[in-house]
C-alpha cells in the first residue's frame, strides 16, 4: 500500500521541536538509540536492534571459480532486502530507489574499503576461491536503515566461520566443521555507517533519525568511518547543500559514535565467544527472555519534568473556573433518556431543542461529560432543522436526519 | 508534460528525471548491460539528486525535466563529467538554475591531494572523492567519497577538489558565453 502521508501539523511540531533541540524520544541531538546486538547458533547469523529498527544478517559461503580479471582474489556480494514486513510501504514491486540507493551504499563501504582481505580467500588461485555472501534482511523500519544494516553486516561477517580448507599439490580438501574447527574471516577493520539528518537547509543536525524525523528532513549526510579514525564512504543525499565546515564537523561526530559502537560490538562478539566456549546455550532464543514479567518491557524514555510543576500552575492560574453545568436527565419514553442539549449549533439557523423537564433519573445516569452531552446536543438539533442544509464533503453527510424530539441518543 | 505515470505530477514543482548509461564500448573491458545495472541507476539517483537541488523547480510546476547522459568513453570521472555535461545542456536549455553545477573528483596518493583521477589513478584503488558544487555560494551539492581516508586528510581533499570545481566553473562560464554571443551574432543583425 501506499505510504501514509504525513500530516502538516505533524511535520510542523516535528520541525518546531526540532529548532527547540527536542526529539520525540527524549534524546539529545548527538544521541544514538539503544543498540542491541544477538546472534543465532550459526556461525555468521546476528539481529542488530537499533531503537525498533531490526537487521538480520546472515552470511554464507561457497567455493566458485573466481572472475576472469581477479584470478587470485575472492568474491564478496552484499544484498539487502527490505522486507515486507518492515513496513506498509514495502512492496514487492515498489522499493527500487530506495534499495538500490542503500544497496550501493553498503556495497562501497564494505567492498572498497577493503574491511576483508579477499586475497586471503583464495583457494587455488585461477580455479577456486571463497565467495562470501552476506545477506541482509530488514525486519522492521524505524528510520536509520543503514546504519543498522551496516553494523549488521560487521558483526556477521566477523561472527562467521569458514570451513577449513587445506591444499596438498593438486588436491583441494575441505573439512567439515566437525573435523577441523571453522576458520574466521581476516578482517582489517570495521566500517560503521553514522546518518546525519538535516533540517530546514542545513541549520539544524540530528545524529540518528528515526522513521517520523526521516520524513520531515531536508537531507541525509551517511558517513561510514572505523575505529582508526579512517573515513571509508562520505555520501551525502536529498539534495540538501552543505558547506564544508559542516561536512568536517560531522566527520568528527561520526568518529566519537564510531568508537562507541565498535567497542559494543566487541563486548557483544567476545560475550558470545566465552558462552559457546562455556558450552552454554546460545542463539536467538536464548537472547528472548521468556518467563520473566519484564521480558517485553519498553525502555523509559528520559523526559525532563523539571519544570512540569510551575508551567502547570501557570497554566491553572490563567484558566478560568470550569464553568458550573447542572445537567438534568429528561425522560422521553421508559427507556430513553437525555442529558442535556449541548450547545448551540453554529451550522445555520435552527429552532432550540425543547428541553422538558423531569422528575426523576429512572435509571441511574452515570456523570455525564461535556463531550457526550454535546453529542447528543448535535444530533438532535440536526434534527430539528427545518431546511435542508447542505453539508460539506464530510462524514456528517450519511447522517440520517431524524425527526425532531423522535430519537433521542439514549445516555447511560 | 509529464510522460508517464500523471500521479507522479508534483503540484508545486517540477519533476527531474536523470537517466545514465554508459555505452558498451565505453570502457576498457567491454560492458554488457548498459542499463538497468545497479551502478546505473545509482548515478541516475545521483544526477537527480543534484539537479533538484541546483534548478529552480519552483517556477515549472506539473512538469518534467528529463536528463539523459551516454557515456561514450570513460576514463576516471564519470561523475563530474556527466554533471558538467548536464549542467551545460540544462543550461542550453534555457531551464533557470541557481548556479553553474560543477564537479570534480578528487583523491589522496602518498600525503598529496590530487584533482581530476585518471582511470588508472582511480584504480590504483586509493581513495576517492566526488565533489558537487555550486561555485558562487561555495555549497556543496553532493559529496561522495570511497575507500579509506584518514579523517585529518579530508579537509585538504576538500580544498582541492573544490579548487578544481571553480576552475572547471571558470572554464564552463567562458564557453558559455562564448556560445551565446556567437549565437546572438547569427541570430541578430
Amino acid at each position: 500500500m501506499k505510504e501514509t502521508p504525513l500530516s502538516n501539523c505533524e511535520r510542523r511540531f516535528l520541525l518546531h521541536a526540532i529548532e527547540e533541540k527536542k526529539r520525540l524520544d527524549g534524546r539529545q541531538t548527538y544521541d544514538y538509540r539503544n543498540i542491541k546486538i544477538t546472534f543465532g547458533t550459526d556461525y555468521g547469523c546476528c539481529i542488530v536492534e537499533l531503537g525498533k529498527t531490526r537487521v538480520l544478517g546472515q552470511v554464507s559461503c561457497e567455493l566458485v571459480s573466481p572472475k576472469l580479471n581477479r584470478a587470485t582474489e575472492g568474491i564478496l556480494f552484499f544484498n539487502l532486502e527490505l522486507s515486507q514486513m518492515a513496513a506498509p510501504a514495502f512492496e514487492p514491486g515498489r522499493q527500487s530507489d530506495l534499495l538500490v540507493k542503500l544497496n550501493r551504499l553498503l556495497e562501497r563501504c564494505l567492498r572498497n574499503s577493503k574491511c576483508i582481505d579477499t586475497e586471503s580467500l583464495c583457494v587455488v588461485a585461477g580455479e577456486k576461491v571463497w565467495q562470501i555472501r552476506v545477506d541482509l534482511h530488514l525486519l522492521n523500519h524505524d528510520g536509520n536503515i543503514i546504519d543498522a544494516a551496516s553494523i549488521a553486516a560487521i558483526v556477521a561477517l566477523c561472527h562467521f566461520r569458514r570451513p577449513d580448507v587445506s591444499v596438498q599439490g593438486d588436491e583441494v580438501t575441505l573439512y567439515t566443521p566437525e573435523e577441523r574447527d571453522p576458520v574466521p574471516l581476516s578482517i582489517h577493520h570495521m566500517p560503521i555507517c553514522v546518518s546525519f539528518a538535516f533540517f530546514q537547509q542545513g541549520t539544524y543536525l540530528l545524529v540518528d533519525p528515526n522513521e517520523r524525523e526521516e520524513r520531515v528532513m531536508d537531507g541525509l549526510l551517511v558517513i561510514a568511518m572505523n575505529k582508526h579514525r579512517e573515513i571509508c564512504t562520505i555520501q551525502s543525499s536529498g539534495g540538501i547543500m552543505l558547506l564544508k565546515d559542516q561536512v568536517l564537523r560531522c566527520s568528527k561526530i561520526a568518529g566519537v559514535k564510531v568508537l562507541e559502537i565498535t567497542e559494543l560490538i566487541q563486548k557483544a562478539l567476545e560475550n558470545d565467544q566465552k558462552v559457546r566456549k562455556e558450552g552454554g546455550k546460545f542463539g536467538f532464543a536464548e537472547s528472548i527472555a521468556s518467563q520473566r514479567i519484564t521480558a517485553f518491557k519498553m525502555e523509559k524514555a528520559p523526559i525532563d519534568t523539571s519544570d512540569v510543576e510551575e508551567k502547570a500552575e501557570e497554566i491553572i492560574a490563567e484558566a478560568e473556573p470550569p464553568s458550573e453545568v447542572v445537567s438534568k436527565p429528561v425522560l422521553w419514553t421508559p427507556g430513553t433518556a437525555q442529558i442535556g442539549e449541548g450547545i448551540e449549533n453554529s451550522w445555520g439557523d435552527l429552532e432550540d431543542s425543547e428541553k422538558e423537564e423531569d422528575d426523576e433519573g429512572g435509571s441511574d445516569e452515570a456523570i455525564i461529560l461535556d463531550s457526550i452531552k454535546m453529542d447528543t446536543g448535535e444530533v438532535s438539533n440536526v434534527g430539528s432543522q427545518d431546511a435542508p442544509i447542505v453539508l460539506s464533503d464530510s462524514e456528517e453527510e450519511e447522517m440520517i436526519i431524524l425527526e425532531p424530539d423522535k430519537n433521542p441518543k439514549k445516555i447511560r | 508534460q509529464i510522460r508517464g505515470s500523471r500521479a507522479r505530477a508534483l503540484p508545486d514543482r517540477a519533476l527531474v528525471n536523470c537517466q545514465y548509461s554508459s555505452a558498451t564500448f565505453s570502457t576498457g573491458e567491454r560492458k554488457r548491460r548498459p542499463h538497468g545495472d545497479r551502478k546505473s541507476c545509482e548515478m541516475g539517483l545521483q544526477l537527480r539528486q543534484t539537479f533538484e537541488a541546483a534548478i529552480l523547480t519552483q517556477l515549472h510546476p506539473r512538469s518534467q525535466i528529463d536528463i539523459y547522459v551516454q557515456v561514450l568513453q570513460a576514463d576516471g570521472g564519470t561523475y563530474a563529467a556527466c554533471v558538467n555535461a548536464a549542467t551545460l545542456a540544462v543550461l542550453d536549455a534555457g531551464i533557470p538554475m541557481r548556479d553553474f553545477v560543477c564537479a570534480c573528483s578528487a583523491g589522496f596518493v602518498d600525503s598529496t591531494a590530487l584533482a581530476d583521477l585518471s582511470h588508472v589513478e582511480e584504480a590504483a584503488g586509493g581513495p576517492q572523492l566526488a565533489l558537487a558544487l555550486l561555485p558562487a555560494s561555495g555549497q556543496i551539492a553532493l559529496l561522495e567519497m570511497d575507500a579509506r581516508l584518514h579523517e585529518d586528510h579530508l579537509e585538504q581533499v576538500l580544498e582541492a577538489a573544490a579548487r578544481a570545481a571553480r576552475d572547471v566553473h571558470t572554464l564552463l562560464d567562458r564557453v558559455v558565453r562564448q556560445h551565446v554571443r556567437e549565437a546572438s551574432i547569427l541570430l541578430g543583425d
